[in-house]
């Protein structure tokens, strides 16, 4: 694992609620950790949102967009931080679609492919990557628009509260396909927690435990209670 | 059919898509713009047009010309755009023309926030334009629901002659949430005799037009719209209920809200105090008769209404009630959305617990 992850991917694909769980699972005494939230195509349903939590792990949280709460495309310079400081282990959640992803091809100059993992979060329940076509021509566009390459997939697939095991599965049939025709290396299978003492033994490559930190605002209640 | 997961936003548009909706006129704004943004993509890959206008008011007028082609048209937008509209939404009404108009409500007033919002129930359930007229409101709470309600919304603007609003906050647009898809039931719809799709050189022109000058046939026009309308709210008023049976306090909410107020419901059940909810799904016509009907129980204590707004629907439900029990309040405005908490403590003050 490179020191800067760099997370990309349809939206809707669980981008943001994977890059947070990162970032904590990443999280130790001592560790210099950066979240930059990129997102400057959403205005909702973002990794700032979590800034307490994070900050309270140790993680830094690097927030565009004036506080985030605005439809600007201003980024904060504090990203730079990142690309110089080499004891930093970065974390950049990306805006979704290619459009979402531009925002990468500025920094193209301070951007080594020696330091860093572009994973392509990928969920088989969304509509325009439900197939491997489709999931492909995406993860290009991607590439195109960023000017990176993608390095790693990383299944992801969900239905927010209703998401059950098969759910899963289907992902991670559909992301060994799209790693048959690419040759890129799946990372994980990203599965909420609830999930995976019943994915032992079902898949070959590691299980990437999931807590749901991006929640609606009337999900408080009941989420707390699982 | 196997559940995919949408985007409040793009499943509205699909759902236009779905409807036999072509054509789509709008100008982009925060948080809507998924919609545009997914009709740009696959409105011309059936044929149809996809054009983003110079501003609002060019895009509702591009609505009105295609609708009088007898098209299947929709302009979405969120709260200042749809101020913007509503010169051209009167003029719709006026001059009878079936047309989808989304509002993905965000704070106000004028520009306000990108953050959800519901601060624009007056506008939508008043009219913003001038003149006597009325159009459909229909407030989805979930995806599945936005989904549904903008593809009966293209057969009921056919059915009246007449534009309808779909209402909902910004959660709705950004949110994600399973669904799958379902046709409306069929509906009979009317030819369109009226539309100008050219003469061929075998009629008199059709003209679509709003202007009367002649008052006693304005009055008369008037009068045929007030019909109408009466029979939009004897045949499409639409709602529901949740646990409202025996219920000591009864919760009034659409869209965001509603949901909230359900999970307020199960914390207030823990505590032993029994309480429902009755959602308008649409807020004009309002379900005012069925309000009354819930709240005549001798079990309800108090009327609450939750809104994101500092208080509108509430006005609605005062007039169903006719003052029959008290009502009380709790709603944010300016994209801040009260918690289940919040909303549980209102609920149990109002009952004085």
């Amino acid at each position: 694992m490179h020191r800067m992850q760099i997370i990309t991917g349809h939206y809707g694909s669980g981008k943001t609620e994977y890059a947070v769980n990162l970032a904590l699972s990443m999280a130790r005494p001592g560790a210099r950790i950066s979240l930059a939230d990129l997102d400057i195509v959403n205005p909702y349903f973002r990794s700032f949102e979590q800034t307490a939590r994070l900050e309270e792990a140790g993680i830094q949280v690097i927030v565009t967009s004036c506080g985030g709460v605005a439809d600007i495309p201003a980024i904060n310079p504090a990203v730079l931080s990142i690309f110089q400081n080499k004891d930093i282990t970065g974390i950049l959640d990306i805006g979704g679609d290619p459009i979402g992803a531009r925002v990468l091809a500025r920094f193209a100059p301070q951007l080594h492919a020696e330091e860093l993992d572009l994973l392509y979060v990928l969920n088989a329940n969304r509509p325009e990557t439900k197939d491997v076509d489709c999931a492909l021509e995406y993860m290009r566009a991607i590439e195109r628009e960023c000017k990176q390459k993608v390095t790693g997939i990383v299944n992801n697939t969900h239905l927010c509260r209703e998401t059950r095991l098969e759910d899963i599965l289907k992902g991670a049939r559909l992301a060994r396909e799209l790693s048959q025709r690419t040759g890129l290396p799946i990372i994980h299978h990203a599965a909420e927690r609830r999930f995976v003492p019943q994915l032992a033994g079902l898949l070959s490559e590691p299980i990437f435990p999931m807590d749901i930190y991006m929640k609606k605002p009337w999900e408080i209640t009941t989420c707390e209670e699982e | 059919m196997e559940k995919e997961l949408w985007k409040g936003n793009e499943a509205i548009a699909e759902a236009a898509i779905r409807a036999g909706c072509k054509y789509f006129f709008g100008y982009p704004i925060t948080p809507q713009n998924e919609i545009p943004e997914y009709l740009s993509a696959h409105l011309p890959k059936i044929g149809g047009c996809f054009l983003q206008a110079e501003s609002e008011v060019a895009a509702i007028n591009m609505v009105y010309g295609a609708a009088g082609c007898g098209v299947r048209v929709m302009t979405s937008s969120s709260s200042p755009g749809i101020s913007l509209k509503q010169e051209g939404i009167t003029y719709m009404c006026g001059a009878e023309l079936p047309a989808v108009i989304i509002n993905m409500m965000r704070g106000g007033p004028g520009l306000g926030t990108i953050q959800p919002a519901q601060g624009d129930y007056y506008q939508a359930t008043r009219g913003g334009g001038n003149g006597d007229y009325r159009h459909l409101v229909f407030a989805p709470a979930t995806i599945q629901e936005a989904a549904d309600y903008v593809q009966i919304a293209f057969d009921v603007a056919e059915q009246y002659r007449n534009p309808v609003m779909v209402l909902a906050d910004g959660m709705i647009g950004q949110m994600m949430e399973a669904i799958e898809w379902r046709e409306p039931e069929k509906r009979e719809l009317p030819a369109k005799p009226w539309a100008t799709t050219g003469t061929k050189g075998q009629r008199e022109p059709n003209v679509i037009n709003s202007l009367y000058i002649d008052p006693n046939l304005c009055a008369v026009h008037n009068e045929r719209l007030a019909a109408k309308y009466k029979a939009m709210e004897e045949n499409e008023t639409r709602w529901e209920e949740v646990n409202t049976e025996d219920c000591e306090i009864l919760f009034v909410a659409y869209g965001t809200p509603s949901r909230i107020a359900k999970a307020a419901i199960q914390l207030l059940e823990k505590e032993g105090i029994k309480a429902g909810m009755l959602r308008p799904i649409t807020l004009w016509p309002f379900p005012g008769k069925a309000l009354k009907n819930i709240a005549m129980q001798d079990s309800v204590k108090a009327v609450v209404d939750v809104e994101l707004s500092m208080g509108q629907m509430i006005d609605d439900v005062k007039i169903a009630l006719e003052g029959c029990r008290p009502v009380s309040f709790i709603g944010k405005a300016g994209g801040v959305v009260p918690t289940p908490y919040e909303v549980a403590a209102a609920a149990k003050a109002a009952i004085g617990r």
